[in-house]
């Protein structure tokens, strides 16, 4: 059934919590309520909404935001890859050793994960400018989800660039080629086992030439080496 | 020419040379004082300021640029067609400068057909552009080509009737009876400046400018040579002196075409109360000052105007500038014969 | 702020009119027609897009953009760079309204560090992007002309433009990327003296609207060639996602500067309307463009009067890490709509970083508007729909 609008997410979020968004409540009532058990998960914070949806229900759920909670227009269908890949990160780590098969997946975001793979589209009401992020899970070995290309004509190139940067097939595509990269390229790069090439040939140096922050003084220098 | 007695050979040596000098300086005028300096201060800049003082000998530093550049062909192009198509734009600019005149005396050839000839000659080009579209293997190219000749042809019609109107004023096809008809007429009885056709034909003067524009395929009619869309339309492969040649075509051309509206409308090398051989000294002077005139409104309109798509341009020609010329002519000819 | 249901004239007529091609060239694709590709070098073409044409003598049968000769990997290159880097990165996304690219991104990483910037940044934040807007907006004014074959109006618009660049450089100290936002606020305040010459240029910018209202939109050749042409009906304008001056063109009053009321940024601070037209032709693309340059500069004129003083930047930790979260956060940016969508797992860098760029949005319309219309009205829908190519590629 409905989860509440959780307020045991991380403690930051506490203080926002407490008020509370009638708006939002009552679009994810009515998902639920037309939905029931496809609606995993849901999460308001900071004026915006979060729902999980199982991936059966995706084309579906669309389809009812937009033609019954009025949000006609499209924002983006993107994905997300919940792997947690050190090596791809703003610190100072290198280990060569690393490789995918060690990697596991970090802590999911809003309105949950199970799986490694995401698909999540916006979606935005104009008139009364509220807008919704739905996600769905894939499935890690064989990332499929409905196509909502004949629900909104403009998901096509974003479905394309999907596909072309996570290897997410969309059933029902009208054709799933590639958008930015050449046409044979292999891989899907924005997957975090798909190695940064500059990070491959050389060690991230580190921050050098540190800027001091507006009023205050220069850094100590102990402040870069102690990453 | 029988300011001198000489002999067929050397008259006939003295007209080419008259006429190739034409054929460059013409264009090197055109080209410095409208595209460069014209231009240029129009859009809040100066323009070329280093070759010569002002940049005056920029032009001349252009052709020389063009001159030792490396004469290249597309791999798949018809390599005489190609190698051809300039010359013949070329000869068709040539041509025009020869019956122009320039003075009662002033004159290449004075053609009883003087006219006629003029405006068959003009349409010679048409084919050099088709020539250069097709055998440049290359799609914009042929869509310019393509779309030229269906302009070109198209506003030849509007231009020629035009004209019919101010032959049937003056009653005569020759361009040297023209510009005497209009020394020697008088509007209203007052005889003072003659009667220039510009003002009687004044219509015919309207579509003759516009008619001459999309000859040129200026803006905005350039659809031809459209430079955000087809890059450089027909000439987009051509580099070099061949480049050079079409370039001086253009501009040639415009040359010819506001000496042609000069002589037909504005009264050409006459100055009212200058006769005999002071004409021939300050005809040619008037003449210069009248085609920078004509000149100037064609490049001023040029540089400011977008550009026509090809169905509206085709419609402007079809169905508004030759009923317009048509009617323009039935009410020359009424009033010529009633007046 | 509803969805104008009525369409105008033009859009029933032009939509109908673009079925029947459709209907048309369906039976004739037995024909062979040409297939063109138009750029990736091209002068009609804002950068490298290229678009595959097939073509029956001057009408298009299909159209196929293909975008990606810009790609740099943006979503990727975020993963590996802490947040402020990230800053610089972002800038070059729109690069001819840079700052403007800047903003949804910090917002984004403020909203989920729970930090507002002190009112005096947001008023100049707000400043400069309703600058950034005028320098952008400005070049598309001119160049729609040199699209159409008008030389000279794009001269004017350089001219002019100029002085907003040197504006932007008086305050941030780069006419172009001035990577000028911190995570709390901004590097610096602003420069003595700058106020006025910003009311000045304003004074100037206007005078600018006025001269291509004249030139450009009076012009009847200009409105032969772009009114009918490329138009959009509202719903199929939302389905594709399309935003900024482009859906407003089309009808639908919407406008995140106005409607979104939880944004920091200070433009209820000014008195400023918002501008629709509805014909969702090119004609009404550039003239909503137009008013909403005017606008922005009596937006700025407005807030500069009344610029509140204070510290620039808020009490920010030295070392950034921004605890876990997700934020989404979209501004009204002089090409569309633009937002930053940041996941946070609590390091010194996002974990992910997706970038909605209005362009990208916008150009995937091609290939339903350019079918059935000729060559050159492919140049002038293109032009019209202005879109940049950083940001359409990323």
């Amino acid at each position: 059934m409905t989860d509440t609008p959780t307020t045991e997410e991380t403690p930051a979020e506490e203080a926002v919590a407490t008020e509370s968004d009638p708006v939002r409540e009552a679009l994810v009532e009515r998902l639920a309520a037309q939905f029931k058990d496809a609606i995993l998960d849901t999460h308001i914070a900071k004026g915006d909404l979060w729902v999980r949806v199982a991936n059966g229900s995706w084309h579906d759920v669309v389809s009812f935001c937009k033609v019954t909670l009025n949000m006609r227009w499209f924002d983006f269908l993107s994905g997300i890859d919940w792997l947690n890949n050190p090596n791809l990160s703003a610190e100072k780590v290198w280990d060569a050793d690393v490789t995918g098969g060690d990697l596991a997946l970090t802590t999911p975001g809003y309105a949950g994960a199970e799986t490694r793979f995401q698909v999540m589209c916006r979606l935005k009401n104009v008139e009364t400018n509220v807008g919704i992020t739905l996600k769905a899970d894939l499935d890690a070995d064989n990332p499929t989800v409905a196509s909502v290309v004949d629900v909104f004509a403009g998901a096509e190139w974003h479905e394309r660039e999907t596909w072309e940067m996570y290897g997410f097939v969309f059933e029902g595509h009208p054709g799933l080629r590639h958008l930015y990269l050449p046409g044979a390229f292999e891989g899907h790069p924005l997957r975090k086992d798909f190695p940064l090439l500059a990070r491959e040939i050389k060690p991230w140096p580190g921050l050098v030439d540190k800027e001091p922050m507006p009023g205050e003084d220069a850094e100590p220098e102990e402040e870069a080496a102690a990453e | 020419m029988s300011l001198l007695a000489l002999s067929y050979t050397w008259t006939t040596v003295i007209k080419v040379g008259v006429v190739a000098a034409m054929t460059l300086v013409g264009p090197l005028i055109f080209v410095y004082v409208f595209l460069f300096k014209m231009m240029s201060h129009m859009q809040s800049r100066l323009g070329p300021m280093e070759a010569g003082p002002h940049g005056t000998l920029q032009p001349v530093v252009e052709a020389i640029k063009f001159l030792q550049k490396e004469d290249i062909f597309p791999e798949r192009a018809d390599r005489l067609v190609f190698a051809a198509a300039p010359f013949v734009v070329l000869a068709s600019t040539f041509l025009l400068y020869a019956v122009v005149p320039a003075g009662p005396r002033l004159v290449v050839e004075n053609l009883n057909t003087g006219v006629f000839f003029a405006m068959a000659v003009s349409s010679i080009s048409v084919i050099g552009i088709l020539m250069a579209g097709w055998a440049s293997a290359n799609k914009y190219s042929l869509i310019g080509g393509l779309r030229s000749a269906g302009q070109l042809i198209a506003y030849e019609l509007p231009m020629i009737l035009a004209v019919v109107g101010v032959v049937i004023q003056a009653g005569s096809l020759s361009l040297q009876d023209i510009v005497h008809s209009q020394a020697d007429g008088s509007m209203f009885g007052f005889s003072g400046i003659g009667n220039p056709f510009i003002i009687t034909q004044f219509i015919g003067f309207i579509i003759f400018l516009i008619a001459a524009q999309a000859e040129l395929t200026q803006t905005p009619f350039d659809m031809p040579v459209a430079e955000s869309e087809l890059v450089a339309g027909y000439m987009t492969e051509y580099t070099g002196i061949r480049f050079l040649i079409f370039f001086i075509s253009e501009f040639g051309t415009a040359f010819a075409f506001a000496a042609l509206a000069s002589t037909l409308f504005l009264g050409g090398w006459y100055i009212p109360g200058v006769h005999g051989t002071a004409a021939d000294v300050l005809g040619p002077i008037a003449l210069m000052a009248k085609i920078m005139v004509l000149g100037f409104l064609i490049f001023w309109i040029r540089f400011t105007y977008p550009r026509f798509r090809e169905d509206q341009l085709q419609r402007i020609a079809w169905k508004v500038l030759i009923p317009i010329s048509l009617a323009n002519i039935v009410i020359t000819s009424i009033l010529k014969v009633a007046l | 702020m509803t969805v104008t249901e009525t369409a105008s004239e033009w859009q029933k007529a032009s939509y109908i009119a673009g079925q029947a091609a459709d209907a048309r060239v369906n039976v004739e694709l037995e024909t062979e027609g040409m297939t063109l590709n138009i750029g990736p070098q091209h002068p009609a073409t804002h950068g490298t897009l290229r678009i595959v044409v097939r073509l029956d003598g001057e009408q298009v049968l299909w159209a196929d953009p293909v975008p990606g000769y810009m790609h740099r990997g943006y979503e990727k290159l975020c993963e590996v760079r802490k947040y402020l880097q990230i800053n610089t990165l972002v800038n070059r996304i729109d690069w001819l309204g840079s700052f403007a690219n800047e903003v949804p991104y910090i917002l984004a990483t403020e909203q989920l560090m729970g930090i507002e910037a002190p009112t005096r940044a947001q008023y100049i934040r707000t400043v400069l992007f309703e600058l950034s807007r005028i320098a952008n907006i400005t070049l598309f004014l001119g160049d729609m002309g040199v699209q159409l074959g008008a030389i000279t109006p794009v001269f004017y618009a350089f001219r002019d433009r100029e002085h907003v660049l040197n504006l932007i450089e008086g305050a941030t100290g780069s006419r172009f990327h001035p990577n000028y936002n911190r995570i709390g606020g901004l590097k610096d305040d602003l420069p003595k003296g700058w106020i006025a010459d910003v009311h000045a240029v304003m004074d100037r910018v206007r005078n600018f609207c006025d001269e291509m209202e004249e030139l450009l939109l009076g012009n009847e050749i200009f409105s032969t060639r772009c009114r009918g042409i490329g138009v959009i009906p509202a719903a199929v304008a939302l389905d594709y996602g399309m935003s900024g001056a482009n859906l407003r063109a089309s009808g639908v009053d919407w406008d995140l500067r106005r409607d979104d009321t939880s944004s920091p940024l200070a433009w209820k601070h000014a008195d400023w309307k918002v501008w629709t037209h509805p014909d969702g032709d090119s004609f009404a693309r550039y003239w909503v463009r137009l008013q909403e340059t005017r606008e922005a500069s009596k937006i700025i004129d407005q807030l500069l009067d009344g610029l509140p003083s204070g510290p620039i930047m808020a009490k920010v930790p030295r070392i950034i890490k921004v605890p876990e979260g997700e934020a989404y956060v979209q501004t009204e940016n002089p090409l569309g709509v633009m937002g930053y969508y940041v996941v946070s797992r609590g390091d010194l860098g996002p974990f992910r970083v997706k970038i909605r760029s209005a362009s990208f949005n916008n150009v995937s319309i091609c290939p339903w508007i350019l079918r059935g219309v000729y060559v050159p009205d492919i140049i002038t829908i293109l032009a019209s729909l202005y879109f940049i190519l950083g940001d359409i590629d990323r």
